[in-house]
């Protein structure tokens, strides 16, 4: 680091490379709908869906909506209805 | 510049206590917390309606035209990038950036709304209705609710944008774009998720 430059206040942070996240998401789309019609077994397609859709939906929360960089109460209070969520959705999975 | 200096002294960009940011903000994350849980609500109904159903659920593709919300797909991605292109335009003090990406988010927004409405007009046009059974009728709720949640977002950028015009944000205080930035990004978020159990899987 330069020794001019000055240390980053608490919150701050450099901007990360927003062009790059976009790239990502578009070949991540674009990768997607590959696996859709590729014809694999349909178990293994929608778990390589999910697993793409969640990488994408971490990429968009962590970098564009920052909370990679937010403090650490406010990321515990955005995560907090994750856990309802993947209850319901377990729970309800189980039953089929 | 005394104005920038009077709003630091008033106390607005002051370092909050509790969770350590401002109170819009905090606002915005507890209100998309609830909205997690709406959309949930609404992954939940699906996943009972597709798997008890008893007729058998049309493979991808098979209606709903892919390729061309796959690129819709990637309209909204790019009205997120002008959005976090704004937010970075503004804490630079970049005035003409901040405006430009602004109008760029809300025009792609409506485009992604366009061809939403382009799209539900070709599918009842073949006679598939939200009556159309179950696969109608939550292809139809899930999407509908989506791009309700775009259209209002879309109105909201347009008055952020109109604030922006009239020089409503500065360097020192632009909480107003990074809170629509929040709301955007999540709907984006949300249609990431959708876009993948309803025309994917």
């Amino acid at each position: 680091m330069n020794e001019t430059e000055t240390p980053l206040e608490v919150g701050e942070h450099r901007a990360p490379r927003y062009m790059a996240i976009w790239g990502a998401l578009a070949v991540l789309t674009m990768i997607e709908v590959g696996v859709a019609f590729l014809g694999m077994p349909r178990s293994v397609t929608i778990l390589a869906l999910l697993g793409l859709a969640i990488w994408k939906a971490l990429l968009v929360a962590l970098y564009f909506m920052h909370l990679r960089f937010e403090p650490k109460l406010l990321r515990v209070v955005a995560a907090a209805p994750l856990i309802p969520a993947i209850i319901l959705v377990v729970l309800v999975l189980f039953e089929y | 510049m005394t104005s920038h200096a009077a709003t630091i002294e008033t106390g607005v960009r002051r370092p909050e206590r509790g969770l350590g940011v401002y109170d819009k903000k905090v606002g915005m994350w507890v209100f998309l917390c609830s909205e997690v849980m709406f959309f949930t609500g609404l992954i939940g109904s699906y996943i009972i309606l597709r798997f008890g159903a008893s007729s058998t659920w049309p493979m991808p593709g098979e209606v709903l035209n892919v390729p061309v919300t796959a690129v819709n797909t990637f309209i909204l991605i790019c009205s997120s990038m002008t959005m976090v292109k704004a937010f970075a335009a503004i804490e630079h003090g970049d005035q003409r950036g901040l405006r430009l990406f602004l109008l760029a988010t809300a025009v792609i927004g409506a485009l992604f709304v366009s061809v939403q409405v382009y799209e539900y007009r070709e599918l009842i046009h073949h006679g598939f209705l939200p009556s159309s059974g179950l696969y109608g009728a939550t292809f139809f709720t899930m999407t509908g609710f989506h791009g309700f949640h775009v259209t209002v977002g879309v109105i909201c950028m347009l008055w952020v944008t109109a604030r922006a015009f009239r020089g409503g944000y500065t360097l020192e205080d632009h909480q107003g774009v990074e809170v629509i930035g929040l709301y955007w990004h999540f709907v984006d978020l949300v249609w990431i998720i959708l876009f993948t159990i309803v025309y994917l899987i």
